[in-house]
């Protein structure tokens, strides 16, 4: 990969061979840009790119082009997230324009949690193309310079695109397929969902490597630290495509009272050591949800600080 | 057949809630088979409604009938000496049927008794399944006669989601994810290649997305 | 003047086991209210939802259906089908403001004589006390 797509940072580290570290922030319930200032603060200078949600769970929050625009300004690289749900495609390449125009370099396309889970499940779906659909549009507007309609633009957005995946989901057999189909379509650097089974990681990887992935696309592994013995049973129960082994939950559980969050953080700790060597894995995406602050102490454990210059 | 369900019956009450004489108009097509709005289920609503007027004071009278499909003209127009004598027609056919005797009885009350929800099939006695979208332009042919665009909750065309956990859906534990089913079926065909090219976002102007559509046989046009 | 409000119940009995503990009960010399309208039908499978709810329509105060035991229909599986009807009939009453405690199913075997009176009689009472369905004046002659 000689020539830059996007120029961006992400770009700059993964292309130079160096081990990547994204973090992750959600937009506010609101225009509270002193709140998403504050969170991003935390986060700026620790990672090389900073993941901007899009209305989660379906759950609405301020748009994640003006948060990731937002975080253009303070100095911090924003990943923008586009979900298929919300928008038809008119809109979607609208929005591309303009998150460029803005100064966003990375952007991650999704297919975005059915409504039925955020809190406005009365609402239609759009879902007009869906997220390969979605990868393959941005390579045409950044690549070849044309609409879906294949008129031109006027100035394409050189965009790093992003896709996710999830290793764990069913059926197990075709995720590596699913994930070569969206390497095709565009895909540059994937994002993993968070992972806690760490053999069942290392066998997909395996895969993805003898399948020539990881030498056409950037794949990084996902890390969510556990804060509780309770949270690791509830995503094990609740949340779809989370496989976390029993172990993990008994060594949170064992852990004494009050000192999980310790043990979930030092867990995490331990995966991004092993994603550092593990053959495949061009970087972490750290997920702390709602623990922007605690990031640079897990950032400086896992010895990926100082983030390489570019 | 297109499948639908009775609405509430507070909803049906309030709807003739002014009236005394109403004709209660059932449908011997889909309706029948789905047993929403039939011979049978034309009697046990004018029975019901009956009984709740009765315990309000305030009785009302049902006529029942059933035509043999109330998306035709000619059978709409079998009403035509009576459909005056009502306060109201309350229609138990799919949403096809009281827009139809709304346009043939310009000045009566049309009111509609069911929902109206989708293209469906019998799965098991007393159950119906969504199978068809109607986005105009099938490619069930090309997941092994499975359709995503109906039966994934987003409609992907490159699925399954992450979402999709033990082959049911995300949204719900008794919802088939049938993009598991695809894939299951072309990997037990050896086929998995066929889900490999990254299709062309979809042309939805043959669907609802178009505008209100028409089909026309211009060989039966007089 | 009031007048003691006498419940008018209709039962629909099958022929091999609610109708003959009927029979048994009148040759056992019980007594059992004589509100009660008694309907033969070949099975309770017989009995259709539309039956259930005219027989209120027409001023029944309460209705009630007396199978065989389950598992032990004459027909096999009258009785199952005629329980989810009755179910059917009582969220339809409730819906429209009449206790759906209006309309029962009881089971029985042939043997049961003393049984179908007291459903006779339990049947009578809890209807005397809720009352008669429809106000008197819309009742049929």
């Amino acid at each position: 990969m000689s020539t830059m797509k996007s120029g961006s940072r992400l770009e700059r580290v993964l292309a130079s061979g160096h081990f990547a570290f994204t973090g992750e922030c959600g937009p506010p319930k609101g225009a509270n840009v002193a709140h998403l200032k504050e969170k991003v603060a935390h986060l700026k200078g620790v990672v090389d790119a900073v993941n901007v949600t899009d209305n989660q769970t379906a759950v609405v929050r301020m748009s994640s082009t003006a948060a990731a625009a937002i975080m253009v300004r303070e100095g911090v690289e924003p990943n923008f997230q586009m979900v298929c749900r919300d928008r038809n495609r008119l809109a979607m390449m609208s929005d591309i324009l303009g998150a460029y125009a803005l100064g966003i370099r990375n952007m991650l396309c999704l297919s975005g949690d059915h409504q039925h889970f955020g809190n406005h499940p009365e609402s239609k779906n759009v879902y007009d193309i869906d997220s390969m659909q979605l990868i393959a549009m941005v390579r045409k507007m950044r690549d070849e310079g044309r609409f879906l309609n294949d008129e031109e633009i006027d100035e394409p957005p050189r965009m790093f695109i992003g896709a996710a995946c999830n290793p764990f989901a069913d059926p197990f057999a075709y995720r590596p397929h699913r994930l070569a189909a969206k390497i095709r379509a565009g895909a540059d650097f994937i994002q993993t969902q968070c992972i806690y089974n760490m053999d069942k990681f290392r066998e997909f990887m395996k895969i993805a490597v003898d399948m020539g992935l990881t030498e056409k696309c950037f794949i990084l592994a996902g890390v969510t630290p556990m804060k509780s013995a309770g949270m690791a049973s509830y995503m094990a129960r609740m949340v779809p495509g989370i496989e976390v082994p029993e172990s993990l939950i008994k060594r949170l559980k064992s852990a004494g009272k009050g000192r999980a969050a310790e043990e979930g953080i030092r867990f995490a700790v331990e995966q991004i050591e092993a994603f550092k060597e593990m053959p495949g894995v061009a970087g972490v995406h750290l997920m702390a949800i709602e623990w922007e602050h605690r990031v640079p102490e897990i950032a400086e454990r896992a010895g990926v600080l100082p983030r390489p210059e570019v | 057949m297109i499948v639908a369900d009775r609405k509430p019956l507070a909803e049906i009450l309030e709807m003739v809630s002014d009236h005394h004489e109403i004709l209660l108009l059932g449908c011997k097509g889909c309706v029948t088979v789905c047993n929403a709005g039939g011979r049978k289920e034309v009697q046990v609503l004018a029975a019901t409604l009956r009984i709740a007027r009765r315990k309000a004071g305030r009785p009302l009278e049902v006529e029942e009938d059933v035509l043999e499909r109330q998306c035709d003209p000619e059978y709409v127009e079998q009403i035509r000496d009576r459909a005056d004598r009502f306060d109201a027609v309350v229609s138990m056919a799919c949403g096809v049927g009281p827009q139809f005797l709304a346009e043939a009885y310009p000045e009566q009350r049309v009111y509609p008794a069911l929902n109206t929800t989708f293209f469906g099939g019998a799965v098991g006695h007393g159950v119906w399944e969504e199978r068809c979208g109607g986005c105009g332009t099938c490619i069930i042919h090309h997941f092994d006669g499975l359709c995503p665009v109906a039966r994934c909750s987003k409609s992907l065309l490159h699925g399954p989601c992450g979402g999709s956990t033990g082959g049911c859906c995300e949204i719900a534990r008794d919802t088939e994810c049938i993009w598991d089913r695809i894939v299951q079926k072309k990997m037990a065909r050896g086929r998995l290649d066929d889900l490999r090219a990254v299709r062309a976002p979809k042309d939805w102007r043959t669907a609802r997305d178009g505008g209100p559509r028409k089909s026309i046989r211009e060989e039966l046009t007089p | 003047m009031t007048t003691a409000f006498d419940p008018r119940i209709v039962a629909f009995c099958c022929k091999y086991c609610a109708y003959a503990a009927g029979d048994l009960a009148g040759s056992m010399r019980l007594s059992y209210p004589a509100n009660i309208r008694i309907i033969q039908v070949p099975c309770t499978g017989r009995v259709d939802i539309v039956h259930l709810l005219r027989a209120i329509e027409d001023g029944a105060d309460g209705v009630y259906v007396a199978g065989c035991l389950e598992g032990e229909c004459h027909f096999l599986t009258g009785n199952l089908k005629t329980r989810k009807k009755v179910e059917y009939v009582r969220k339809t009453l409730e819906e429209i403001g009449v206790d759906p405690g209006r309309v029962e199913m009881f089971n029985l075997s042939s043997a049961m004589g003393p049984r179908f009176a007291e459903i006779a009689r339990e049947m009578t009472e809890r209807i005397r006390e809720l009352g008669p369905n429809l106000p008197t004046a819309a009742k049929a002659a």
